[in-house]
């Protein structure tokens, strides 16, 4: 009985391992930054290149801040999206544009409508490093002490957004 | 190039009394066409290797150095020395601007972990949730050896032929003596 028992038991746990494996997900990497203040920048805005916006501008309240660029396809995937949440007035929406060209992200937003309340922009993409940025798009949500609680990373999904994102504003702004 | 190579018929040959003029002239043959061959093979000197980009190249020894043990995260499966995605660029730029800097391996080193997390590592430090991941294998080594020793252990009991008792023996030795018996 043993001599069939343990060989069965071995290749289930196995099977189980493997299982798991297949359903994770390798290009989620857990950022380290979760829980963590912001990182602080100074950067230029994309409609106005003469303002800029800083971290601590949005002390005080929760907003969200998306990585994107034009030369980003999977950014077109979630952008209708993010669109109607800036249009819900939810949840400000700020985006970090991210290594691209002044022009080309101006005539994107024109074609895909523009949900930020503010663009910033990282032409070099060092913000991009302070943030852990490694997959266009990327979303992060950032309390009222400016500490960062979430990041999305991929394109934000309807699911996303219902499941995670929305009620953890929803407890945030409470 | 070796000279053997250019005096190996001269060597072939050294049996026949004239051969060695006409070796010689064979192997200024193979020289001169050799010599031809390395003028049409070098390149002017005005081409040169390609330069890299930086301009320090003590800097640019140490960045790769370091960026051969750290994971690229768009090419999860490639160094951050050896990835030629945008991204590994960019990390390229930031880990030489430190290193301009005068930080420490160290001090980059953690400047990337806060960041991007361990998983940027590809030597992944000792601390309690990676014990497993250090000495399991020697785990698996150890609990296999125990499996093979035991199992090897009981094979020979079965194999072990069962010494025969004190009644089999005189059975035996009475069927001997029949036997030497009958053939007499």
């Amino acid at each position: 009985m043993m001599r069939f028992l343990l060989p069965l038991v071995v290749f289930v746990v196995l099977v189980g391992f493997l299982l798991v494996g297949l359903n994770l997900n390798p290009r989620q990497v857990p950022s380290p930054l979760i829980g963590k203040p912001a990182p602080e920048f100074q950067l230029q805005q994309l409609h106005e290149s003469e303002k800029t916006l800083t971290s601590k501008d949005n002390l005080g309240k929760v907003w969200l801040l998306n990585v994107w660029a034009s030369w980003c396809v999977a950014c077109r995937d979630e952008h209708p999206l993010l669109v109607e949440l800036a249009n819900s007035g939810i949840v400000p929406v700020y985006g970090l544009n991210y290594k691209d060209e002044r022009d080309d992200a101006l005539q994107w937003l024109k074609q895909f409508g523009d949900p930020y309340a503010v663009t910033i922009v990282d032409p070099e993409g060092r913000t991009g490093i302070n943030y852990g940025v490694y997959g266009v798009p990327e979303t992060y949500v950032i309390d009222k002490n400016g500490v960062i609680r979430y990041k999305q990373i991929g394109p934000v999904t309807v699911e996303a957004l219902e499941t995670k994102i929305l009620p953890l504003v929803k407890e945030l702004q409470g | 190039m070796s000279p053997a190579f250019l005096f190996r018929s001269s060597r072939a040959g050294c049996g026949l009394g004239y051969s060695w003029l006409r070796n010689a002239l064979v192997a200024a043959t193979r020289v001169a066409l050799l010599l031809a061959l390395m003028l049409l093979l070098t390149p002017p000197g005005w081409t040169r290797e390609a330069v890299p980009v930086a301009e320090d190249p003590e800097i640019e020894k140490r960045m790769l150095a370091l960026s051969e043990d750290l994971r690229c995260l768009v090419c999860q499966n490639e160094s951050l020395a050896g990835s030629r995605a945008d991204f590994a660029n960019d990390l390229r730029r930031e880990i030489r601007e430190q290193m301009k800097a005068e930080k420490s391996d160290q001090e980059i080193v953690d400047f990337l972990v806060a960041r991007y997390g361990e998983f940027v590592l590809y030597r992944p430090p000792m601390k309690p949730t990676t014990l497993f991941l250090w000495f399991g294998p020697f785990l698996f080594l150890f609990g296999g050896a125990i499996v093979l020793v035991v199992y090897l252990r009981s094979r020979r009991k079965q194999i072990e032929e069962p010494a025969l008792s004190e009644q089999q023996r005189k059975q035996a030795e009475a069927l001997l003596e029949e036997s030497k018996g009958n053939n007499a």
